[in-house]
């Protein structure tokens, strides 16, 4: 501990740690939020792990982020690469923190604090023709985190990851500084950042280049595809034509053969012509009130639910003007939606396994799934493509699962492990954004990338000042 | 609508003056920390707010600063007709009852010079025909209760001078708003632990904004905090004395 950010304990929490003048925070004023924070339990998107900790919230994100170990977002992550490590750090959160800085009609480029979020992003630019160049499958997601996570979505295979677009960043670096970098200035630390978790720094301002589109609403096609192959080979082949590609696909099916039917659904943005000459209106969400018992959602209710998502799409192929919203995020329309999994919570297992379709080593990863009785609840396949500027992002050629099991403690580890092993031995990697199981060993050997970035990390960090539980757990990082 | 908003970089004052930009009004923001400000005014003028944003330095613990920012107001947007007050301070009840010095900060801001600001703009209003006064102050000024007795002393006396503006100028043309919310999530409030039904600062925006529309004297946010505070002002004093609401 180097009087780093064990503060603002208050009463429930008297030792109060010695801090360095340097870092010491202002004095407080009344108006400030005030400086007693509760010890909270913090999670992530799968409410696994859960982490002692307290969370530091204001707009003035250059304050709060003064002595901090990590700053996060909106927690959308799943695993534990939003927490601090256990033993009540101090983390930033950025949500409050939502402002627009500048935006340039003509060329796209909006300069944003990094607590804004994807949704807010999206409603005040769709309507005027520019949209995200890259979002994840929700948007209750922020920019900060955007780029910490160098997410991906339907279109990786076409324009990469989020952090191709971003034109600089603004950041906080462990000794305090706060620096601008891009590909230009101080190059390393930013491609390094893409992706990089948060760890290299915390990120205050993200500029990022938008995409113009035709018209502010999707034309989608889909169609039923009846088993594993069929699905990959036609992810691939549409690929090659639509910049919005994604599988939807069945892995608890009754019957062997129909192991990995599913649904193929593509998009682009519709031309004028032919979407409706009214802007889309914003969809009403719905909430799960509150958390549900773990032991509510059982596997033949997802079987049931699968086998009747895949029916209803009907044999013949289907087309037509679809919602933004409700193309490329199906599932906010209930917000909460974790809350199904219970107190227990759940994990998404996503690799990404190299080479093309028909490589046997997509069927040895179903024989996997087979072998451990493993059956994911949601299960999502995207085509990647070439790897970008992010150091250490997840998407690299190749088809990536995503795969959501609910914790069940030892089982979902000895599942996590026999997958890890498997993602080795063919060369894949898996997302640091979605993992709460790898092993440190694990990860070690299928990141060959790691050293080179933690030399950037030390570089900028050597005192090991920035941390989160995700890092202590995978990277070795110190408690 | 031509806006002069008090608090405007933070919370509900953020999230309100943000819908007021997306249809177009003229905003003019007030403030104690200047760069805050001009990075709102920045949002504001992204989101779609008529004009440039301009902004001033306005601090609730100098009365001295009012004038002359409601005057560069004025100016700069050739009159307005509605100011609201969002700004505000808070602080717990222990830490008013062992700070003297940061209670009279609060006694002062919250009470004494958001009222004196509301002078300065309410004289202006009239002096223009009339206009809206939207002043935020809390369901804590509807009844003395334990947590929030120093705080909600000071929101007591905006509520009732707020109330008193409006028995005697609404027939002049000035219509006076007095926003009572309950417990909303913002930056004030971190740290507490959110009760039941407390409420997101856009939604609260929302209905403000249609209180100020309509000139709706009284608005309680979430809703709900309407019929709390009733069942709590209709309270004996024994049963006050026991609970720690």
């Amino acid at each position: 501990m180097d009087g780093l950010a064990k503060i603002d304990a208050g009463e429930r929490e008297p030792r109060l740690t010695r801090m360095p003048e340097t870092t010491r925070p202002p004095e407080r004023t009344p108006g400030d939020p005030p400086s007693r924070l509760p010890l909270a339990e913090l999670s992530g998107w799968g409410h696994y792990p859960v982490v002692e900790g307290y969370e530091r919230r204001s707009e003035d994100l250059e304050q709060i982020t003064q002595d901090v170990v990590l700053t996060r977002g909106l927690g959308r992550s799943y695993g534990d690469s939003s927490l601090p490590p256990a033993g009540g750090h101090v983390v930033a959160a950025t949500p409050l923190a939502d402002r627009l800085l500048d935006f340039d009609p003509d060329s796209g480029v909006v300069r944003a604090e990094a607590g804004v979020p994807l949704m807010r992003l999206n409603r005040v630019f769709l309507p005027r023709g520019w949209f995200t160049p890259v979002t994840p499958g929700t948007q209750y997601v922020t920019l900060g985190g955007m780029v910490a996570a160098d997410v991906h979505g339907k279109n990786h295979h076409r324009d990469g990851c989020f952090g191709e677009h971003v034109q600089a960043l603004k950041m906080r670096v462990a000794d305090g500084r706060i620096i601008e970098c891009s590909d230009a200035i101080e190059r390393e630390l930013f491609r390094a950042t893409l992706g990089g978790m948060g760890l290299t720094g915390h990120i205050l301002e993200v500029a990022v280049q938008l995409r113009r589109v035709p018209s502010p609403w999707i034309w989608q096609e889909s169609e039923r595809l009846p088993d594993f192959d069929t699905l990959l080979g036609r992810l691939q082949e549409a690929g090659k034509v639509w910049p919005y590609t994604v599988c939807w696909a069945d892995f608890m099916a009754r019957r062997d053969k129909d192991l990995g039917r599913g649904l193929l659904i593509k998009g682009r943005w519709a031309e004028p012509a032919e979407a409706p000459a009214h802007p889309p209106r914003w969809r009403h969400t719905w909430a799960i009130p509150f958390r549900m018992p773990s032991w509510l959602l059982q596997p033949w209710m997802v079987q049931v639910g699968n086998r009747l998502n895949y029916w209803k799409h009907g044999a013949r192929a289907a087309a037509g003007i679809v919602h933004p919203e409700a193309f490329f995020y199906p599932l906010d329309i209930i917000r909460e939606w974790n809350r199904a999994y219970g107190r227990r919570g759940f994990t998404q297992y996503q690799c990404v396994l190299p080479g093309p379709s028909d490589h046997p080593r997509h069927h040895r990863f179903l024989d996997a799934l087979r072998t451990h009785g493993a059956a994911p609840f949601l299960c999502v396949i995207k085509d990647c493509g070439p790897e970008g500027k992010g150091m250490l992002s997840f998407p690299r050629p190749g088809i990536s699962y995503a795969l959501d099991f609910p914790v069940r403690g030892e089982p979902t580890q000895r599942l996590v492990d026999a997958f890890n092993e498997l993602v080795i031995a063919e060369g894949g990697r898996i997302y640091l954004a979605k993992d709460a199981f790898t092993r440190a060993e694990h990860f070690r050997a299928m990141e060959p990338r790691l050293e080179a970035w933690n030399a950037v990390r030390r570089k900028w960090d050597p005192h090991g000042r920035l941390k989160s539980a995700q890092s202590v757990r995978l990277l070795g990082d110190g408690l | 609508m031509k806006a002069v908003l008090l608090g405007a970089s933070r919370g509900m004052g953020r999230a309100l003056a943000r819908l007021m930009a997306e249809r177009g009004d003229q905003l003019f923001l007030l403030g104690r920390e200047r760069d805050a400000l001009k990075r709102s005014a920045r949002d504001l003028e992204i989101v779609g707010a008529g004009g440039k944003v301009d902004t001033a330095y306005c601090n609730l613990l100098e009365p001295e600063s009012f004038a002359p920012a409601l005057d560069e107001a004025e100016e700069r947007l050739q009159g307005f007709d509605t100011v609201v007050v969002t700004a505000g301070l808070f602080a717990n009840q222990e830490d008013l009852e062992a700070d003297p010095k940061l209670c009279a900060r609060l006694l002062a801001a919250d009470g004494t010079n958001t009222i004196l600001f509301c002078e300065e703009a309410r004289r202006r209003l009239l002096a223009k025909g009339g206009g809206t006064l939207c002043a935020f102050s809390s369901v804590a000024g509807e009844r003395g209760r334990k947590p929030v007795i120093l705080y909600g002393a000071a929101k007591a006396a905006l509520s009732r001078y707020l109330e008193g503006l409006d028995h005697k100028f609404r027939t002049q043309g000035l219509r006076t708003i007095c926003v009572k919310p309950g417990f909303v999530k913002t930056g004030m409030t971190v740290g507490l632990k959110p009760p039941p039904f407390a409420g997101e600062p856009e939604q609260v925006a929302r209905a403000v904004l249609k209180a100020i529309d309509k000139g709706t004297p009284e608005v309680y946010l979430p809703g709900i905090w309407r019929w709390i505070m009733f069942v709590i002002r209709l309270l004996p004093r024994a049963v006050m004395r026991r609970i720690g609401f």
